[in-house]
């Protein structure tokens, strides 16, 4: 009785494959839930706390120690100082107690009631602490050759302090503040206004500007390969320094441009470029486009040189002018690669920060969505609202990777 | 559009484009230059190009056409006529320099826009081809112009001081009998604001991040690129989707766990969040480079009794070298230039990376030559790296996919 049916299941070969495959994958894995699903799942519950920049820094005891009184010889009587302060104060801190070493040769006298003494090992028990409370503790202590001897301070060794303060970002205090306070009015609807018109016409613009660079360098010429080395220049350099150097450019009061402007007679006095509405937005829009055509320009120079030139010879031979060229032969054949990178372009303008951070700081009616997460957590110190910005902005983004993905499917391999 | 094909409507038409076009570019080029005045006069610019169009159309494209349109230019530009204005400021030499550049190149470069366009009817190919020409010469001037003025900008400002910078902003001319001098901004940068320091860090810190990232990309890669298992597909298409996540969302939650761990303003602290944000488009570049090495290879070193791990190191890496270097160059740009998550995690000047630094020169107390001074000391390693490699990174950009 043999069996001819094909093997079912996973075998053995199979099975030590896969395996392999996570154990090779595993540290990624794991550095990227660490770094980017952990901080995901926090901004979620960040967003519905109320949480400033203060909340931060937890309460915490404070304790300073030091000897008050004489310790000049054997037998003078002093003072362990504590002291001991709720670092806030807005927030309580429950059972604060705190346990620290007398040094050798000091005899400690009446003890406080609130603290017990073990061989040389002190541990106070101080209870509830109300915000901002401040407390001295004194422990008397009687001088011992032992200490005049051994040198070491009460100071010395550290006490170590313990309480429970409730941490707004744990515990169970939940509000829908943040996303009321997002939702709110028409500076939303504003925030999102601008946040569209960047990232449509900055894409647009950056895919137009890319195909007109490609058309350009799509030959063989001298020289080619310095200009295309030349035109990736902007997505290069580092954005911090071309965007203060457009802002240089711009200045009103000592910008080139302005100057050059003026003295070509196309305007009598000096624009504030990154500060008027709406030309500071159409200028951030500008910037995004030239600091991202180069990409653009790339990928479908890329796609170009792959076109076979005989359609180009057959078209020509019927009589096709170079524009019906364009139109009929170039045109559907970029169709898949522009589709593709206006989804990366669009998904990315929408993300993008840093440039009009640096630009114009989010003012002249310039705050995109994420401008709006850094002005909300930073700005206002409120790290609920900004919180509640960054998951809208992460809803908007699941919902274009949806389209993404249908789209790439299509054009796999970009 | 079909009345345009005629050889006497084409030729003044591109003529009078392309003169305005040019006079700008030499205007411009000029004022930067110079400092002087020069504007172009569209009007003037527009008939002056529509009658040298006309005449080579007309007589055909010689050297004696030529001649006579440069001197043309020269002549009634020096008359103040002409489709160039240079002001009072401007010197004979240099009015005499700008009309004689613009002159020559208008004569060149329209001949051989209007090359095959008769006086009579054109054919569409005729017509379209010379429009395209005009458009080519256009593009290449209008992309090399936007690009390298801010870069321009960038560098002169930094040669100069405040006080002239504001007395004239187009004057970029440098005096070069200061000597070094000129470098001063520089010097300042590094012995007062430990630009030094800033460079090695940003230097140490690009480094370690692409062997880092490397280290955890490249068996992540070859195992989505080789390995078959459950959830290939939906892993490969994860690590595009995490490669949306805007940095901003996640930039608060680190900042709040570095703030809590006190990781925040630490070296280290950067070191460990950078490498997180490079794996993925690291692993997606590298496993479309694996997908397309041959199999059989492979194949024949398992044979031959290599374990897994021994072929990808004895045979896929050392086949991958190129893609490798390009994806090394990449990560080691996005580093370099990284500034958002330096701007928010650094607060101590001893630690800056170089672009948190230049941050730290935005300020009204300090001189603008020192903000762009420290822009082109950030900027000249990561172009020369790029100018030097630019083969591999364009490779490596366009075979995997990009993050912006």
């Amino acid at each position: 009785m043999t069996d001819l049916s094909p093997p079912r299941g996973t075998g053995p070969l199979a099975k030590r494959e896969a395996r392999l495959a996570w154990g090779l994958l595993s540290p990624t894995l794991i550095a990227v839930a660490l770094v980017v699903v952990l901080p995901l799942l926090a901004i979620f519950w960040i967003s519905v706390k109320p949480v400033s920049l203060a909340d931060l820094r937890p309460p915490e005891v404070v304790l300073r120690e030091d000897l008050r009184g004489d310790a000049e010889a054997v037998g003078d009587e002093a003072n362990i100082r504590y002291r001991l302060r709720n670092s806030s104060q807005e927030q309580p801190i429950g059972g604060v107690s705190f346990t620290d070493v007398i040094p050798e040769g000091l005899t400690v006298g009446t003890l406080d009631e609130r603290c017990t003494l073990d061989g040389q090992a002190l541990s106070c028990d101080l209870g509830d602490w109300e915000p901002g409370y401040r407390e001295n503790l004194m422990i008397p202590v009687t001088i011992g050759q032992a200490y005049l001897d051994g040198g070491i301070e009460p100071g010395d060794s550290d006490a170590a302090v313990e309480g429970k303060a409730s941490n707004v970002l744990t515990n169970s205090t939940f509000t829908f503040d943040n996303f009321a306070r997002v939702f709110d009015g028409a500076e939303f609807w504003g925030v999102l206004g601008v946040t569209m018109f960047y990232t449509v016409f900055g894409t647009i613009g950056a895919l137009l500007f890319g195909l007109f660079a490609a058309l350009l360098l799509n030959k063989e010429f001298r020289g080619q390969g310095i200009l295309r080395g030349l035109y990736l220049f902007p997505y290069v350099a580092p954005v911090i320094a071309v965007a203060f150097a457009w802002v240089l450019l711009f200045d009103p009061f000592s910008g080139s441009a302005n100057a050059l402007l003026v003295q070509m007679g196309v305007t009598s006095e000096a624009i504030n470029f990154f500060g008027e509405r709406p030309l500071a937005l159409i200028m951030v829009t500008v910037f995004e486009i030239w600091r991202y055509f180069p990409l653009s320009f790339l990928f479908i120079l890329a796609r170009m040189q792959s076109i076979d030139t005989d359609m180009y010879e057959a078209a020509d031979m019927d009589g096709a002018s170079p524009f019906q060229q364009f139109w009929a032969l170039s045109v559907p054949q970029l169709l898949g690669i522009l589709s593709v990178l206006f989804l990366l372009r669009f998904i990315w303008t929408f993300n993008k920060f840093d440039d009009i951070f640096l630009l114009t700081g989010g003012n002249a009616g310039t705050r995109t969505l994420t401008v709006n997460v850094y002005e909300q957590a930073f700005a206002v110190s409120n790290i609920g609202a900004g919180a509640a910005v960054a998951v809208v902005i992460f809803c908007c983004l699941l919902l274009f990777s949806v389209f993404f993905f249908k789209f790439i499917s299509q054009e796999e391999g970009l | 559009m079909s009345n345009l094909r005629y050889g006497y409507v084409t030729g003044p038409l591109l003529g009078a484009l392309w003169l305005v076009v040019l006079s700008t570019t030499v205007s411009v080029a000029m004022s930067f230059a110079t400092g002087d005045a020069f504007r172009p006069s569209i009007l003037l610019s527009l008939v002056w190009g529509a009658v040298a169009g006309g005449l080579i159309v007309a007589i055909g494209r010689n050297v004696i056409v030529q001649g006579i349109i440069t001197a043309a230019i020269i002549a009634t530009v020096m008359i103040g006529f002409g489709p160039m204005v240079t002001g009072e400021s401007a010197g004979t030499l240099a009015s005499i320099l700008g009309a004689a550049i613009l002159g020559v190149s208008f004569a060149v470069s329209l001949a051989v826009i209007l090359t095959d366009i008769n006086p009579g009817e054109l054919t569409r190919h005729e017509f379209e081809a010379a429009v395209i020409r005009f458009l080519t010469g256009f593009g290449y001037i209008f992309f090399t112009a936007i690009v390298l003025i801010p870069f321009y900008v960038m560098v002169m400002t930094s040669l100069k001081n405040q006080a002239e910078l504001i007395q004239n902003p187009l004057d970029f001319s440098i005096d070069l009998s200061k000597g070094w001098d000129l470098f001063r901004s520089y010097d300042e940068l590094f012995r007062q604001f430990n630009f030094g320091t800033y460079l090695l860090n940003s230097f140490l810190i690009s480094v370690l991040t692409v062997f880092i990232t490397l280290a955890f990309a490249i068996p992540g890669a070859y195992a989505v690129a080789r390995l078959r298992f459950k959830g290939r597909a939906a892993f490969s298409r994860s690590i595009l989707l995490i490669y949306m996540v805007p940095m901003i969302v996640l930039a608060l939650p680190i900042y709040i766990a570095f703030s809590m761990t006190g990781l925040r303003n630490s070296i280290g602290g950067i070191i460990l969040i950078y490498p997180v944000t490079t794996i993925p488009v690291a692993l997606y570049m590298l496993q479309g480079y694996f997908r397309g090495l041959p199999a059989e290879v492979e194949e024949a070193g398992l044979m031959d009794g290599l374990s897994r791990l021994k072929v990808i190191w004895k045979i896929t890496l050392p086949l991958s070298l190129p893609a490798l270097a390009s994806v090394s160059l990449y990560v080691f740009m996005i580093a370099w230039n990284e500034f958002l998550l330096a701007f928010m995690l650094l607060d101590d000047p001893t630690k800056f990376t170089l672009t948190r630094g230049i941050a730290s020169l935005d300020s009204s107390e300090i001189p603008r030559q020192h903000l762009m001074a420290g822009s082109v000391i950030a900027t000249v390693p990561i172009m020369a790296l790029f100018l030097g490699l630019e083969k591999f990174m364009t490779k490596g950009l366009t075979a995997g996919s990009v993050k912006g």
